[in-house]
């Protein structure tokens, strides 16, 4: 098994771990949210790394259109991620302004304190 | 009209923009309508068009598939398109002339624009023969999901939404990751090109990995046992509209992304026989069935109740699913459009009582059955549907299961189905026994039924659960013939 | 009116008749006589498809095909007709003693009261007629909710509870037991219609045919065999009228017409003789046919010892439908005949106490003989024929039952015929004849509470019967367990086809 030539999934493994362990081990509510980024970013890593062809350069047409014998990496996989970064963004935006809100509505943004107000409260 | 296909998906999402710039409370009010409506048309036709003509596929912008993106309705999908485009058709006008729960003066364009990229995400999820196109309509939906169910009266939508948003958002990376895995073996993104080029790579670990990532991905989405913690809090605390579309709709279009990718693209033969995933599915199911029961007789909310109900429902539809018998899946499919009618047309009595009442707790509910008789009266039939009393709906569904556990020869899963509907009889009649009921010393006077236009979306659901009970021939008779489509067809 | 129309007039009519009694509720007068018009129409109509059936045809009616296969139909047979007749025809007593009761009673919700009466009549004759398992299941679980208002009528905290075992029970059994029963029937055979001669033969066999009858019996709950008899006493809470009705002839005599039915058309008498899948039910019958009836003599309460009266008599039935005999259908068909018109009359009897003097307990109804000639003549007559003496219509049915006792060489249960026979005459005897022979307790109910009856009480003064409308049903009922008698023949005549098939 070709362990050290799998490195890209090694580090896709890494953060995706990473990633979720933030979500769930952190109680601050925008830690989460970076946590959820960095989980995102790991998928990302996933397609963009499978998409390098080995010897394989970047996928735009030379400046010399003639030449012919130019080994591209897959360009397919990199369309998918911008289309992924941009929901990633979405998402981000959309989760930190209802943390902003929900700043607004406790007066903190810690999952305990705001479970604490809950229980207070009913 | 060649074009329908695309058109389906084009027309809500310019109208969500639009839908910005109308700043007038009714127009952009009536506007929504016509767009939900227009979308059912459409819906509807492509669902004739498929039953006389067959699998209809549609070229986005002329590029061939496998390179383009393929818009490909066969009766499954125009048969959930139906479902979702109905359901979002009834719920829209819902409540025309009153002012929108939760919302703040002048937000109501905001409302109305998330309303309807929901709609568009959660029609694109439908008819797409793309996998990569799913995810993205997938985050489309579930970001307009989230958005409309943080607009609750009560702060705790605002937690239940980002609870929502980061479970949901999960789930959809981990099917992102199934999609980049099935890419990675088959080197394409076409849902029928994915279905023959996989049987070869079956074998590999990397395509059990993707199997394994999707199911749970998915299984997110679908609150199906114990990946359900969201839903409860989600469904409570929206506004009951929003949760009547969402309960309707969300997790319909989740189980037919599962069913698509168990049975078109890695075969019924793959998941089950050699990869056994009834041996998970199917145990998950009967505890979501009657965990989610038992949950639902505590609940002092009335929506909590509703909430804990759908995780149990949601057991049923994938336990058709695991028996991967005909009538199982047949059963599966058809509570796919019963439970959307039964649970849409319940959160839609609950959105008039708390119209009315102003809260949806169980306590306060007492003896509001004299006052709002035809309100009750929905909420008794839509109880009755949940229980599977037969001339409902509800009943239809339970035939099929225990006859699909009966002819996988479990007859303790088929008392299983039994007992569990059974407990759906104590949750809803609580209910009922406290509206009808105790109504001494609570001053009810001034108090009726909600508007028209409130009692009318509600009745044509509950309605549904009846005429649907007797007449099941667009229902379950489609709902068999997609399941025979399904297991024959593809390996 | 063509057959086929006659089935679904007689079935719409009660419905129609629910309608009509919830746009008059207003109007009492109306109200009432929308009831009493509808309960005479629908008999008349119920009456014209007897000779059809007699004749030896078998109309039938399909409303719609629910699944393939499975279709909601009407189909009329000779059991079923019997008992739309004895529903549809004791209906109209009962609807003169309801009014005279909820008016002599000053109830609440008559309105309610009266459709809920109506819907319930229209799922009986629904199960009476139908062709399928389905359509019966159907009904039956109609029957079940419509009833439940009735049941809760009072509204306080016991009636509740009362209707939460009255539910809890018979849906439990319903969906647990009956539904699984009718899914493995499909299962098995592939279609749930009715059939003479049954269609179970050749696909069913062995101990899987005792255990899927046990689903049947056990299922419906209706015909209260024990272990799941408690809803009928529990629903004693409800007006007598409902009691009388319902818990004396509608809804039970639903269940054990199901277990008939059932036997008759989806087992096939030959076919469960031949593989005695039905000797343990025998048992079970008798079981609650005998456990019930010691209960009963321990009851004060005139109604709940009329309850466990009924829970023992209804068994009376499924046993005859237990033994698979000729005789033994014929005996339990005819006794729902003959049972429904002598406990129709003992509960009639019960509330026209109730209403005239408020007694409830058979130890304070001493002597009321004197103040209550009719009625407790009335209830002589209805105990003679619970008996089973003769000259009184429940006599023939015991004959009968015994008779297919002995045919199927089960000559035990003719020694549990006798033994509950003595066993009735110990718990209802003593009611007549404390009110007769004994002298009357001085007690503070009977000053001033009785309302006076208006024509009787002025021919015979000292009279403190119920009102008019309580007391002549039930004096009608009373002469129709003597007029049974009689026609015992032409039910026999009307059952007999039944048996006779393959």
């Amino acid at each position: 098994m070709d362990l050290l030539g799998l490195w890209n999934y090694w580090a896709v493994i890494v953060l995706m771990m990473i990633g979720l362990y933030i979500v769930i081990a952190r109680d601050n509510l925008v830690k989460k949210m970076m946590g959820l980024s960095i989980f995102q970013v790991s998928a990302i890593m996933l397609y963009v790394s499978m998409g390098k062809v080995e010897g394989g350069t970047a996928p735009i047409l030379p400046a010399d259109p003639s030449e012919s014998d130019v080994l591209y990496s897959n360009p397919l996989p990199h369309v998918l991620m911008l289309t992924a970064i941009v929901v990633g963004v979405a998402t981000t935006a959309l989760g930190l302004a209802i943390v902003v809100r929900i700043y607004d509505a406790y007066g903190t943004v810690e999952e305990d304190e705001i479970g604490a107000v809950d229980r207070q409260e009913s | 009209m060649e074009h329908l296909p695309v058109l389906q998906i084009v027309i809500p999402l310019l109208a969500a923009p639009v839908c910005v710039l109308l700043r007038h409370h009714a127009t952009v009010r009536t506007f929504a309508v016509l767009v939900a409506w227009t979308c059912l048309g459409i819906a509807l036709t492509l669902l004739a068009e498929v039953r006389e003509g067959g699998t209809i596929s549609y070229h986005l912008g002329n590029w061939a598939p496998p390179l383009g993106i393929e818009y490909r309705v066969d009766l499954l999908n125009a048969y959930v398109l139906v479902i979702v485009s109905a359901i979002g058709a009834v719920v829209m006008p819902f409540g025309f002339g009153t002012p929108e729960p939760g919302l703040r003066d002048g937000q109501h364009h905001l409302y109305y624009a998330a309303f309807l990229l929901c709609l568009t995400g959660l029609l694109g999820i439908t008819i797409t023969g793309d996998a990569f196109n799913v995810f993205v309509f997938l985050e489309v939906s579930s970001l307009a999901a989230y958005t409309l169910i943080s607009l609750g009266q009560h702060r705790r939508a605002l937690t239940a939404g980002f609870s929502y948003l980061i479970m949901g958002s999960i789930g959809g990376t981990f099917i992102l990751v199934a999609i980049g895995m099935i890419y990675m073996m088959t080197g394409t993104l076409n849902m029928a090109d994915i279905a023959e080029r996989l049987p070869p790579v079956l074998g590999t670990r990397t395509i059990w990995m993707a199997l394994a990532f999707l199911i749970i991905g998915v299984s997110i989405k679908l609150a199906v046992f114990p990946l359900h913690q969201w839903l409860p809090n989600a469904y409570s605390y929206a506004p009951p509209v929003v949760s009547a579309f969402l309960a309707a709709t969300a997790t319909k279009v989740s189980y037919y992304v599962l069913v698509r990718a168990i049975f078109t693209l890695f075969g019924a033969a793959f998941v089950f026989e050699t990869m056994g995933m009834q041996r998970l599915l199917m145990p998950l199911a009967l505890l979501a069935m009657f965990l989610g029961s038992i949950a639902a007789i505590y609940q002092e909310d009335l929506k909590r109740v509703l909430a804990y109900s759908s995780i149990a429902q949601i057991g049923y539809m994938t336990l058709g699913l695991s028996f991967a018998n005909e009538d199982g899946l047949t059963g599966g499919l058809v509570h796919l459009f019963n439970h959307a009618l039964m649970k849409g047309g319940l959160f839609l009595v609950v959105a008039g009582i708390v119209y009315k009442l102003g809260s949806s707790a169980i306590g306060d509910l007492r003896g509001i059955g004299r006052k709002m008789p035809v309100t009750m009266a929905a909420f008794v039939i839509g109880g009755l549907s949940l229980i599977g009393v037969p001339g409902t709906v509800g009943f239809i569904s339970k035939w099929y299961l225990v006859l699909a556990a009966l002819d996988s020869g479990s007859y303790v899963v088929a008392f299983m189905i039994l007992a569990s509907s059974l407990l759906a009889v104590v949750y809803v009649w609580r209910i009922v026994e406290v509206m009808y009921f105790q109504g001494d010393g609570e001053s009810r006077e001034g108090l009726s039924d909600p508007p028209l236009s409130m009692l009318i979306p509600t009745w044509v659901l509950i309605g549904g659960t009846i005429y649907f009970g007797f007449t099941t021939e667009l229902t379950a008779g489609t709902a068999s013939e997609i399941a025979r489509m399904l297991l024959e067809g593809a390996k | 009116m063509t057959p086929p129309t006659a089935i679904g007039v007689a079935v719409l009519l009660p419905l129609l008749g629910a309608i009509g009694i919830q746009l008059t509720g207003k109007r009492p007068n109306l109200r009432e006589a929308v009831t009493i018009l509808t309960s005479l129409l629908t008999f008349g109509v119920v009456l014209t498809l007897v000779r059809e059936v007699t004749s030896g045809s078998r109309p039938e009616l399909e409303l719609a095909e629910v699944l393939p296969g499975v279709a909601l139909a009407f189909q009329v047979e000779p059991l079923g007709m019997l008992y739309a007749l004895v529903a549809a025809g004791l209906w109209i007593p009962t609807a003169l003693y309801a009014i005279g009761y909820c008016r002599g009673h000053d109830e609440q919700n008559q309105t309610r009261f009266f459709t809920c009466f109506a819907l319930a009549i229209f799922a009986a004759l629904g199960i009476a007629f139908s062709r399928n398992l389905f359509t019966l299941f159907l009904f039956y679980e109609v029957l079940t909710l419509s009833t439940y208002p009735l049941v809760t009528h009072y509204g306080n905290d016991e009636a509740k509870a009362a209707g939460r075992t009255y539910l809890g029970i018979l849906l439990t059994t319903s969906v647990m037991f009956l539904l699984m029963a009718i899914l493995w029937t499909w299962h098995l055979t592939g279609t749930l219609e009715f059939a003479p001669g049954g269609i179970l033969n050749g696909k069913a066999e062995g101990p899987m045919v005792a255990v899927l009858l046990a689903l049947y019996a056990f299922g419906t709950g209706k015909a209260a065999l024990m272990p799941f008899h408690r809803w009928l006493p529990a629903a004693m809470v409800a007006p007598t009228p409902v009691s009388a009705l319902l818990h004396a002839v509608a809804i039970v005599k639903a269940g054990v017409f199901t277990v008939l039915k059932v036997i008759v058309y989806v087992f096939g008498i030959n076919f469960l003789d031949e593989t005695d899948a039905s000797v343990w039910l025998m048992y079970a019958a008798s079981f609650t046919l005998l456990a019930s009836s010691i209960i009963a003599l321990t009851k004060d309460n005139l109604k709940a010892r009329l309850a466990y009266s009924t829970i023992s008599q209804l068994s009376y039935i499924v046993l005859g439908g237990a033994l698979a005999t000729s005789a033994g259908i014929l005996g339990g068909g005819m006794h729902i005949a003959m049972h429904a018109m002598g406990k129709i009359t003992l509960f009639f009897c019960a509330g026209a106490i109730f209403v005239a003097s408020h007694k409830k307990n058979i130890s304070d109804m001493d002597g009321i003989g004197r103040a209550m000639p009719f009625t407790m003549s009335a209830f002589f007559l209805g105990s003679m024929s619970i008996i089973g003496l003769p000259p009184m219509g429940g006599s023939w049915s015991k004959w009968y039952l015994a008779l297919g006792a002995a045919d199927g060489h089960h000559a035990i249960f003719i020694a549990v015929l006798m033994i509950s026979s003595l066993l009735s005459i110990g718990y209802l005897m003593p009611v007549v004849g404390r009110a007769f022979l004994f002298p009357a307790k001085a007690s503070e109910h009977d000053h001033g509470h009785a309302p006076a009856s208006g024509p009787l009480s002025r021919i015979f003064p000292g009279l403190h019967e119920a009102p008019i409308l309580c007391v002549a049903p039930l004096c009608l009922t009373a002469l129709g367990c003597i007029a049974l008698f009689f026609f015992a023949g032409d039910i026999y005549d009307l059952l007999l086809p039944i048996t006779l098939e393959p």
